[in-house]
């Protein structure tokens, strides 16, 4: 089936966003009639390319209160991930190698920790509650002397839920470990203030906030204290030499203008999809028993909602939702072939792992969308329920959890 | 994933939905899988002289899952109990064309139809 058979509905604006007609607008001059390189210092072109970039660079920083030359252009978070945590870790081997980061990071956090594990650095890995916060405490006790950084999300991709990141910058702080904060999800959705906050170093994507796929940005605190970073990518030292590799103009064009947008909507924005989301769980809750809210209820982000929806399976209610575009914790929606392991790392049952379901609500969402959504969801829930073998022993009063299942 | 179109149509029109009275002396049931696998099937034959007058299935699992169970009572229907055993999971790839990763359906279906027979069997005493 093709995009163009029926009215597809987009409730997964956590994967990625469409970009917005503004900011293809400010894009398009930067591919043909100003599409010098911005490291061409002796004509026009490169001129113009510069002044683009260092303008979109003063944007970046403004609007997370930070200054331009803390801005590295990357090409997306997992990069600017990537940049942070290699970068960190080797420049101060000399210091430490102990890192701590949490169990539902994003695999471009974790997967740079596992490879620095191999090269012989230790991670400590803090576990989450049931909503899917840290503990301070555990994260205070976690803290050596030869610690060298602690990179916590600002908000889950999964399941919506906002880390207290002032509370961990300060704790960071107080010890002299660096703080990165992966804060893909919440750039352009949730205030962002790095002196605040004790940030020092923070990942931005751009096609999170309707902007283009293919660049992001990292954060690098410049005093109190100056964080230094030793490369990933080596040639010709753009980006004072902490990302060398031509600037992508356009695309950071694109980046600044969507976070200038999501900058001026914000409030509004928040408020409209705040009232969205939470219409979609309460007609959800009103006609579906047996909803598990996955997150934390009081402190996700404004487009978040993951429910399980015990008795069914995720990729089977993905198929009766055709036409609705949202994502599963099932494993048989994910190449791993493993149920999700954001669920699991917050104690969520592999059973209700395979019932989970994402929709995440974005700037151009309609109440005429989620209504259809809605009713679509609980039509193929009720649908499916209705030939669950685990629904029927529900309604018998057998506990499923009790009964002992065959190896499989 | 691309589905075929005959998963499709026995995920959206399921054949033989449904419970058959377990405790009944004639009904052989099924239950294969487990809910942290992502797959539960219950599958039920009703059996009279030797032959399946009845299947029934109820599925918690993928789309492939739900048309391996409702193919299969499709199936069995009308089939002696030796014909029945002699269901074999590739037959139901087949049918289904079944990618690799959903080739564990297709056991499943199979499990499911020799668990409902054995436990028919037991109930007649000639296990």
């Amino acid at each position: 089936m093709t995009s163009t058979d029926v009215q597809q509905i987009y409730l997964d604006h956590q994967a990625t966003t469409a970009v917005d007609e503004r900011v293809v607008e400010a894009m398009l001059p930067y591919f043909n009639n100003k599409f010098g390189n911005a490291a061409s210092r002796n004509h026009q072109f490169g001129w113009d390319a510069e002044k683009a970039t260092q303008s979109a660079r003063e944007t970046m920083a403004a609007g997370i209160n930070a200054k331009s030359r803390e801005i590295v252009f990357t090409s997306g978070a997992t990069e600017s991930n990537n940049l942070a945590i290699l970068g960190v870790a080797k420049m101060y081997a000399p210091k430490g190698k102990h890192l701590i980061t949490c169990s539902t990071e994003h695999k471009a956090v974790l997967d740079p920790m596992a490879a620095l594990q191999n090269a012989g650095y230790e991670v400590t890995v803090l576990n989450v509650d049931t909503k899917g916060n840290i503990d301070l405490n555990e994260l205070r006790n976690a803290i050596r002397e030869d610690t060298i950084l602690v990179s916590l999300m600002m908000a889950n991709n999964e399941i919506g839920t906002i880390h207290p990141v002032k509370a961990i910058g300060d704790i960071c702080h107080e010890n002299g470990v660096l703080f990165h904060t992966d804060a893909t999800q919440a750039v352009g959705k949730e205030l962002i203030n790095v002196q605040e906050m004790n940030i020092d170093l923070l990942s931005g994507s751009a096609h999170k906030m309707y902007g283009p796929k293919g660049v992001g940005f990292l954060y690098v605190r410049r005093r109190n204290p100056r964080v230094r970073i030793e490369p990933v990518f080596y040639g010709g030292g753009h980006e004072r030499g902490m990302r060398s590799g031509t600037l992508n103009v356009p695309g950071i064009v694109g980046m600044a203008k969507a976070f200038e947008i999501c900058q001026t909507d914000r409030d509004s924005d928040h408020q409209r999809i705040t009232a969205l989301r939470d219409s979609l769980q309460a007609q959800l809750a009103a006609e579906l028993t047996h909803l598990t809210i996955n997150g934390d209820e009081n402190n996700r982000l404004a487009c978040s909602l993951n429910i399980s929806f015990a008795f069914v399976e995720g990729e089977s209610m993905l198929m009766g939702m055709s036409g609705i575009a949202v994502s599963s914790g099932s494993a048989c929606t994910s190449a791993s072939l493993e149920p999700s392991y954001v669920l699991r790392a917050m104690g969520v049952g592999d059973d209700l792992a395979h019932s989970s379901i994402r929709f995440s609500l974005g700037r151009f969402t309609t109440q005429r969308e989620v209504d259809r959504a809605a009713e679509l969801t609980i039509s193929t829930v009720k649908r499916l329920r209705d030939m669950s073998p685990l629904y029927e022993m529900a309604l018998e009063g057998i506990d499923v959890a009790s009964v002992s299942w065959g190896a499989h | 994933m691309a589905y075929s179109d005959k998963v499709i149509d026995h995920y959206e029109n399921p054949r033989n939905v449904g419970s058959l009275d377990k405790e009944s002396s004639n009904v052989g049931t099924g239950v294969v899988g487990a809910p942290e696998c992502g797959d539960v099937m219950k599958l039920q034959v009703q059996i009279e002289e030797g032959v399946i007058t009845d299947a029934k299935f109820k599925t918690f699992g993928c789309g492939s899952a739900i048309a391996s169970s409702s193919l299969a009572t499709e199936w069995l229907k009308g089939k002696t109990v030796e014909e029945a055993t002699a269901i074999r999971n590739v037959d139901i790839v087949e049918e289904l064309a079944l990618p690799p990763v959903k080739i564990h359906c297709s056991v499943l279906a199979e499990d499911a139809i020799k668990q409902a027979i054995s436990d028919y069997e037991s109930k007649q005493g000639n296990d």
